[in-house]
């Protein structure tokens, strides 16, 4: 046993795969911080304003059993495979799938670019979040109350027609235009958030793992404590158990809906942030002999039991904004009804309202149709769903003027969004970076700092687009169609990749020689079988549930007839050009890049049965350039057709 | 005599009825809202004559405040329709003649001027002592000479910066300060080999790594 063992350890150490750097590879400084790390990367924005709207949406305790089948069969296979993959191979994405085969590197770059376009809109997240956190040091929060108009005679007209919160959310923060054609200017507020955000991931950055691993204590940790005390306090507040009562109850119906499934299977997909190439790139930095295997299901369960965990205090805090709505509006008709009956100050409580109410119809209906109250339901105030940056900015904004202490509970929720935006970051750059170093693309005369700074600097430059006044709706556009669909495809490469051409009896014996023991039945069907299957399926049903409908989207304007509802605007031809684009052009790498690598095979088939020509070798490059510069015209061409069908 | 007196005390009154008319009080009253329980919760106090005087009392005080020579006394504030509500309509007099009525933009004027006080009289706000068609005066934004997101950003930025620029430095730092060891070690190895005689045959005897070795100094040795 032990003679077969080490002729194994000889046999896989010389597997194919490119010489390691002549410098030694960084490592973690231990298996804390690459916990740390990779669950930092998986617990992100999405935990905290996706998982707990899906939940409420789609019938509360009930989205509990598509998500988990959806993790099981799913999310924890891809995730160990990843973790495993680029344990064992130790390289970035790109290093990776060019050491399994030539012809898939492409999946390595489709890695690259959707990290490097989701890293660029979710640092201006935290630039808005930035924002808002600077704003929560002041007294009163200001978006409390509206600004007075210029002569101090009445407040301003826009923010009197919706809310406060809506208005420093829309005007102040984005100043946003009333069309995504509409441009507008770079918000100079924005910018400096933008930089000062951009500035603390590169100090984050700086010498690699060495300083993540150092931060990843700090961003990691924050937002649990920070969820323990606001779930303490919102435990507490009134109308808390009416949002958990209204989040918990489970509605068995929905589970008959397809997209409810669907919806599962999505959120655990990318909750997890699999196939950004992050979690190869961090697993590479470990050493070989590693329990893969059991890091996957740590960061799968933690990620999932942390959305759940977010979700109670959040949901907690939705009901007290609920119940705090509904009390100003039943004061509100309370107020109307003794003022025009003179009825004593004291007598109409929120407890006989409805009495009162019932009594005053007999005996005066006309008066009280007169007044027009409102209708106070709490189911409508409790549906009044957000998600995205509807929630934190809005929403959650809403709720905390109400609490005593507003400015206590603004920063610290607000350091919590950006110390979970931060670790997440933290995958998306490493996914950028790594691949990029491995591969020695990088000149020698750079050093790895200047190179981190260049990148920092130009995804700032890029991101500028998300700083304009209609910054918001290219953000939406890029979170829909970057990150999701390319993910999809570029999973399902993978897990085909590595199971079927890397050979899955190959990678079981790879995992074995690292954590022990061989990967059990439940790896294997779900490896082999069950997941391909899975993302294929969510593939095509994600594409015709896309392709139904003529995408909208909201748009705040003004002038608008309804305000303060949201304009509903379909996207002009040229914008949702630039949506299948950047859904297409990551996934597009995949067949280009092997085509790319095919070609010279092919060119030297054909050489060798012809007679060897003297400028064979010219020809073949020249041949190779230009029919690769065919190539891309068409797919670019085919794709425009496409989109003006 | 006596009958005159009566009929004079009989009719006062009835003078006084049409102040509280519907046209009098529309042209020259305000109607006042008070809602002490919605402010003060438990701490609400009962509203009666006492309090109904201290009220007629404040208002003649902001008379005499905005006019500030004209002596307005309780008397010359007439209360009429009274309502379990607490709400009821005031009108003002003039103390030089109690038939002359105060114009409705005086009053206004005057009670815009001395809100404050009178709500602080009775512990209440704006709009739990609430004037009829007087709107609050709204309070005017505070304005600071230097945005506080400003500062907390530049501290912030602050930081950042000097972190950046001490991590690059210790690492150029460190990065010279290896190279220039590198550099006096290989020095200091090549003194040592030139000090042998034959410095080329001890290079190649010397354990090096096989592929650093010079091919020319070791065919040449072989002579």
């Amino acid at each position: 046993m032990d003679d077969g063992e080490r002729a194994k350890d000889i046999e896989l150490r010389r597997a194919p795969e490119e010489p390691p750097n002549t410098d030694e590879r960084p490592k973690w400084d231990n298996k804390v911080q690459y916990l740390l790390t990779c669950i930092g990367f998986a617990v992100g924005l999405g935990n905290v304003w996706r998982f707990p709207y899906l939940c409420q949406v789609y019938g509360g305790g009930a989205f509990l059993i598509p998500y988990l089948i959806a993790l099981l069969l799913e999310g924890l296979p891809l995730l160990h495979m990843e973790l495993a993959i680029g344990q064992r191979l130790r390289m970035g994405s790109i290093g990776v799938w060019n050491s399994i085969s030539p012809y898939l590197g492409g999946v390595g770059v489709a890695s690259l670019t959707v990290s490097f376009l989701v890293g660029l809109f979710y640092n201006t997240i935290l630039a808005w979040v930035l924002w808002y956190l600077f704003h929560s040091f002041q007294n009163p929060l200001p978006w409390q109350s509206c600004p007075t108009k210029a002569n101090h005679t009445g407040l301003l007209e826009e923010c009197e027609r919706s809310t406060p919160v809506n208005y420093f959310w829309y005007r102040v923060t984005l100043n946003i235009t009333t069309d995504i054609a509409v441009s507008g200017d770079p918000q100079w507020w924005l910018v400096v958030c933008l930089a000062l955000a951009w500035c603390i991931v590169y100090i984050c950055f700086i010498r690699g793992i060495e300083t993540i691993g150092k931060a990843i204590y700090v961003t990691a940790t924050f937002p649990y404590l920070v969820l323990t005390i606001f779930l303490i306090r919102a435990l507490t507040l009134p109308g808390a158990m009416l949002g958990l009562h209204y989040l918990f109850t489970p509605n068995w119906e929905t589970l008959k809906n397809p997209t409810v499934w669907l919806d599962a299977a999505t959120q655990i997909f990318f909750s997890l942030s699999l196939a950004f190439g992050g979690l190869i790139a961090f697993s590479s930095y470990n050493p070989q002999k590693n329990n893969c295997e059991r890091d996957a299901l740590i960061v799968g369960c933690i990620n999932s039991a942390t959305s759940i965990y977010a979700s109670i205090p959040i949901f907690a805090i939705l009901g007290f904004k609920a119940q705090s709505n509904y009390n100003d509006c039943l004061n509100d008709n309370i107020l109307s009804l003794i003022n025009t009956f003179n009825i004593a100050d004291g007598n109409v409580t929120e407890n006989n309202y409805g009495e009162w109410l019932s009594y005053l119809n007999s005996t005066n209906p006309y008066e009280v149709e007169q007044l027009h109250l409102k209708t106070c339901d709490l189911q409508t105030l409790l549906d009044q769903s957000a998600s995205g940056t509807g929630l934190a900015f809005i929403v959650f904004t809403e709720a905390v003027i109400k609490m005593p202490g507003s400015q206590v509970w603004a920063v610290l929720f607000f350091i919590m969004l950006f110390t979970l935006g931060l670790s997440s970051m933290f995958g998306n750059l490493e996914g950028v970076l790594t691949p990029l170093l491995d591969l020695h693309l990088v000149p020698k005369c750079i050093p790895k700092e200047i190179f981190t700074g260049l990148i920092c600097v130009v995804s700032f430059t890029v991101a500028l687009i998300f700083t304009l006044g209609s910054g918001n709706y290219w953000l939406e556009i890029f979170n829909n169609y970057v990150g999701s669909l390319p993910l999809l495809v570029i999973a399902f490469f993978e897990i085909t990749a590595v199971i079927y051409i890397y050979g899955a009896n190959r990678f079981s014996d790879d995992i074995e020689w690292m954590t022990g023991h061989r990967p059990n039945l439940y790896w294997q069907a779900t490896w082999r079988v069950i997941s391909p299957l899975m993302l294929l399926v969510v593939f095509l049903a994600y594409v015709v549930v896309q392709a139904q409908d003529k995408p909208t989207y909201e748009a705040w304007n003004p002038q608008y007839v309804n305000f303060p509802a949201p304009e509903v605007l379909a996207y002009p031809d040229w914008v949702y050009a630039i949506c299948i684009l950047l859904a297409a052009v990551p996934c597009s790498f995949i067949p280009l890049w092997a085509l790319y690598q095919f070609i010279p095979f092919v060119y030297k088939r054909l050489a060798d049965r012809q007679l060897k020509n003297p400028f064979a070798t010219d020809g073949h490059n020249i041949l190779r350039h230009i029919f690769s510069q065919i190539l891309f015209l068409t797919a670019y061409a085919s794709l425009i057709y496409v989109v003006t069908l | 005599m006596w009958v005159w007196i009566v009929c004079l005390l009989t009719a006062a009154p009835a003078l006084a009825e049409p102040l509280c008319s519907k046209e009098v009080c529309d042209n020259y009253g305000y109607k006042v809202r008070i809602s002490i329980k919605t402010a003060l919760g438990d701490k609400a106090y009962e509203w009666n004559e006492s309090e109904m005087f201290l009220f007629r009392a404040t208002v003649a005080f902001a008379m005499r405040r905005y006019t500030s020579d004209e002596t307005y006394n309780v008397s010359d504030i007439v209360v009429c329709n009274k309502t379990a509500r607490v709400s009821f309509w005031f009108l003002v007099t003039s103390p030089a003649n109690t038939a002359q009525l105060v114009p409705r933009g005086q009053v206004e004027a005057a009670v815009r001027l001395s809100r404050n006080r009178i709500n602080s009289a009775f512990l209440l706000t704006d709009q739990t002592l609430q004037f009829v068609g007087i709107l609050p005066t709204l309070a005017p934004p505070i304005s600071y000479d230097t945005p506080p997101w400003l500062i907390v950003f530049g501290v912030v930025m602050g930081v950042v910066c000097a972190g950046i620029i001490t991590l690059l430095l210790s690492t150029l730092l460190k990065r010279t300060r290896s190279k220039k060891n590198l550099l006096e070690t290989e020095e200091e190895e090549d003194r040592r080999g030139s000090i042998t005689a034959n410095g080329r045959l001890c290079e190649s005897l010397r354990e090096k790594d096989p592929g650093r070795g010079h091919p020319d100094d070791v065919h040449l040795s072989k002579l």
